[in-house]
């Protein structure tokens, strides 16, 4: 019984090396740029929403407001390269770390709200953040910043001819941000983030720290988020605060992890590798008119994957796989009978 | 000296007094039994003693440190670790893993704590479930667990909370079997029960609680011939089929 | 000083439409603890039914509070009887997602039929009138609303404290299974109950093409400080609703004039924070 369980979690961990292995092959294959886009896109959205389901998938903390690291990441690079004329790298690290910083600030008192409350409290924050960067003339304002023309390269983190280079860095971030969370799952802090998911006092009298273990899960989940912002304006060229730090935003990272199945490792990527896809070629297709339609098509799904499968698209898979078994056994119950 | 040293622990929430100045101790390597009927108070001060109450006023002793106000997880990692009348499972996470969870708290190693955790579902008896998600157990299943996890996290003190509630009878001696195996490998016991013939049996000393008040702490068989233990609780029923029972020889 | 009265009151005027707003989302929030994100985008709805009425019709906003209201009890209850229905005994965040969904759904339908321009009613009954009272000017339209607002706040809270209806309301609201069992149909409560939220949002948003332009964005804020002020007011608490939504139009009149108008709404969020962080709960929250 043991045995069977651990063979079919090996075979699903096979299936998703190989294609993580196939992966740096798509280049190669996907010449035409667009296709470059949304693959670039899907990796970059993986990578925030398991960012995100480290804090909302594993630790159960359901935040709203993570699109205010994303733009503190974002703005860090951004600034970095426009306001100082430099190189993004030290804006990024700044950005990453600040991130982490200000996430235990504003997360230690709404650790303290349960429920909706939480979840309110984090749109407020958004909301807060949102405003007063419009007005910072500091960091752009309403403006936002625009790349000024520099050299192409890993030194720039810039690339122009091709997306190449832009796919291999979101590669590298994909790669990075999954490992995380894979060693996690396995060790110690994963078992703990989870224990206070599943009941805070539990773990409180198993001598879990769970304040501690939230703010710690929450200030990684917000570094490795700013560490995407920050990917997302080397490949935009510009920062704006509604691009990057608006509620719109923050629902991107919730609803694709619950779509593909929160505080599982593969959810992520199976939740962008649907949604992003939709939403770039339906608005390839769409694009031009009357607009919205894309977004109607995605309202709709979400309404009917949340309501339908709550565990997302990684309980549907599971359902069939069930269904499957079953009738495979069943198959073999009438043979059985069959034979006189 | 004691290992646990709880003095004058009062808890009051508003004009209710829950438990008033109750002081007992638990020596080291002991069974000491908490009884008392419904809304005597047990649960409350079991709570007061693992930190999810702060007494009025009182202090409790554990190891030679003073643990009154601390938190919860401080206790815990002291070795002072509770079990919950009503059963707690982390619902959605194995079995397994939920004993792995009590048993990080003495090793972040995985090899060591995976383990431990092996160790303690086959005490408890939980190897044909343990890759099941734990809401799915049955209530006697879940109250094995949660006396496994506690169990995992190698514990000085095990205080348990009506663990033999709701059990089988079969079930019931199984359990008594496990923690006089507990109390042999050196755990020091304090058990809050309602199921009388698992408890008088195996405890060396017995807490009696009444209205919040500590009317009695004393050997099981001298309890039982205690006038108001009888009269508050047990019965004079049950007091004679107990000493009828001491007398045929069939315990101890 | 004198200034400063009629800042305050130019808010409280706002603010009684703001918990009339709240208020259909407290009454959802307190018996089925759900809440609604698309709450807003039944404003725009709304606002669009009250403007194509008087646009195409010529009838008054005034009068077509009346059919935004009933419009929006339909789509309340659609929501309830097509979405909310398999969304109960699930995490919260079930219900919320979901209801994002529709948010975006109504926004970009909208969006793609009526375009994103905003929409403006002219020549209405109340618009552009002023009624002056000593040294204080209030616009009428606004004043209307507000009015309105108060009075159907007032209903609502009558309905639940005083009716046989609202007592069966209440009982759902404690206690589910128990009110089932008394014989009370909960799964009809919960329908009625979401349309009455949707009532609520619709009242006013039928009367805001007075004096506001329709546009597809134009929901989104109103659901955000609904949201703040039912959270602030506290779990299901009407009356905390409505002392919310007072409290966070004076505010956001305040500081809109008195710091700068962009500070408006930095103000009403930093104001829910700081009472959460003191008051988990909310002010009448337990």
């Amino acid at each position: 019984m043991q045995r069977k369980a651990l063979n079919k979690k090996d075979a699903l961990w096979l299936g998703f090396v190989v294609l993580l292995a196939l992966l740096p092959l798509a280049p190669v294959v996907a010449a035409n740029s667009f296709h470059m886009h949304v693959a670039i896109l899907i990796l970059l959205f993986a990578s925030m929403a398991q960012a995100w389901n480290i804090i909302g998938g594993y630790c159960g903390q359901v935040s709203f407001g993570h699109s205010v690291f994303f733009g503190i990441g974002a703005y860090g690079a951004g600034m970095a390269v426009v306001t100082y004329g430099g190189t993004p790298w030290p804006g990024i690290l700044i950005g990453v770390m600040l991130a982490a910083a200000i996430a235990v600030v504003i997360s230690y008192p709404c650790f303290k709200l349960s429920g909706h409350y939480f979840a309110i409290a984090t749109f407020a924050i958004v909301e807060i953040f949102h405003r007063t960067f419009l007005v910072w003339d500091w960091v752009g304002g309403a403006l936002g910043l625009d790349y000024p023309l520099v050299k192409e390269g890993l030194k720039n983190l810039m690339w122009y001819d091709t997306k190449t280079g832009y796919y291999y860095c979101a590669l590298i971030l994909f790669l990075l941000i999954f490992g995380v969370v894979r060693w996690l799952e396995g060790h110690r802090f994963g078992y703990y983030m989870r224990a206070v998911r599943e009941g805070q006092e539990t773990a409180e009298s198993l001598g879990v720290n769970s304040t501690a273990v939230k703010l710690a899960a929450m200030a990684l989940s917000a570094a490795l988020t700013a560490l995407c912002g920050a990917f997302f304006v080397q490949y935009n060229l510009r920062v704006d605060t509604p691009m990057v730090m608006s509620l719109d935003m923050s629902m991107k990272f919730v609803l694709i992890t619950v779509l593909g199945g929160s505080g599982t490792l593969v959810g992520p990527l199976l939740g962008a590798a649907v949604l992003i896809p939709l939403q770039e070629y339906s608005r390839a297709l769409w694009g031009g008119l009357g607009g919205g339609v894309d977004l109607i098509i995605f309202g709709l799904l979400i309404i009917l994957i949340v309501v339908k499968q709550p565990a997302g698209m990684i309980g549907i898979i599971r359902d069939i796989g069930k269904r499957v078994l079953k009738q495979k056994s069943a198959a073999k119950g009438d043979s059985a009978d069959g034979t006189p | 000296m004691a290992l646990l040293d709880v003095r004058d622990v009062t808890m009051k929430f508003g004009e209710l007094v829950a438990n008033d100045r109750v002081s007992f101790t638990v020596e080291s390597g002991s069974i000491v039994g908490l009884i008392g009927p419904n809304g005597a108070g047990k649960t409350t001060l079991f709570n007061c003693i693992t930190g999810f109450l702060k007494p009025t006023s009182g202090s409790v002793i554990f190891d030679g440190a003073d643990i009154t106000g601390l938190t919860p997880y401080q206790i815990a990692r002291m070795g002072a670790v509770r079990t919950f009348q009503v059963v707690r499972p982390l619902k959605e996470m194995t079995v397994f893993d939920n004993v792995l969870v009590g048993a990080f708290l003495k090793t972040s190693g995985n090899r060591e704590a995976f383990a431990r955790a092996a160790e303690c579902i086959e005490i408890c008896s939980l190897e044909s479930l343990q890759e099941k998600p734990a809401g799915e157990l049955s209530i006697g299943g879940k109250k094995r667990l949660e006396l496994a996890r506690a169990l995992a996290t190698r514990p000085k003190l095990l205080m348990l909370d009506e663990v033999m509630a709701g059990m089988t009878s079969t079930e019931v001696k199984v359990s008594v079997e496990v923690i006089l195996r507990l109390r042999e490998s050196g755990i020091t016991l304090m058990i809050v029960e309602h199921v009388m013939e698992g408890i008088m049996p195996i405890a060396d000393k017995m807490v009696v609680l009444d209205g919040g008040v500590k009317i009695a702490e004393d050997a099981p068989d001298r309890i039982i011939n205690d006038e108001s233990v009888i009269e508050a609780y047990l019965g004079a029923k049950y007091a004679q089929r107990f000493k009828a029972q001491k007398e045929g020889g069939l315990i101890g | 000083m004198e200034t400063f009265v009629q800042v305050l009151l130019d808010g409280m005027l706002n603010g009684m439409v703001y918990a009339l707003v709240a208020a259909g989302l407290c009454i959802i929030w307190g018996v089925m603890d759900v809440i609604n994100f698309a709450h807003g985008e039944y404003l725009m709805v709304a606002m669009y039914v009250s403007y194509w009425l008087g646009f195409l019709l010529n009838v008054d906003p005034l009068l077509s509070v009346i059919a935004a209201g009933i419009f929006i009890f339909i789509l309340g209850a659609m929501t309830y009887q097509l979405i909310i229905r398999y969304t109960i005994g699930k995490p919260g965040l079930v219900a919320l997602l979901a209801t994002f969904g529709l948010a975006i759904f109504l926004k970009n339908a909208c969006m793609n039929r009526f375009s994103p321009n905003f929409l403006i009613l002219t020549d209405t009954w109340l618009s552009d009138k002023t009624l002056h009272m000593g040294n204080l000017i209030f616009p009428v339209p606004q004043l209307v609303a507000g009015l309105l607002s108060l009075v159907v706040v007032g209903m609502i809270y009558a309905l639940i404290n005083t009716t046989r209806f609202g007592w069966a309301i209440q009982a759902t609201a404690m206690d589910r299974d128990a009110a089932e069992l008394m014989g009370i149909n909960t799964d009809r409560i919960y329908l009625v109950v979401f349309g009455i939220g949707g009532a609520c949002v619709g009242i006013a948003g039928g009367i805001m093409p007075s004096y506001l332009a329709v546009h597809p964005e134009v929901g989104s804020m109103f659901g955000l400080i609904a949201f703040v002020c039912v959270a602030m007011g506290g779990f299901g608490s009407i009356p905390g609703a409505f002392i919310a939504g007072i409290l966070v139009g004076s505010v956001e009149a305040l500081a809109g004039f008195y710091i700068a108008p962009v500070f408006k709404y930095i103000a009403v969020f930093g104001l829910y924070l700081t009472v959460v962080f003191l008051r988990p709960k909310g002010i009448f929250g337990w």
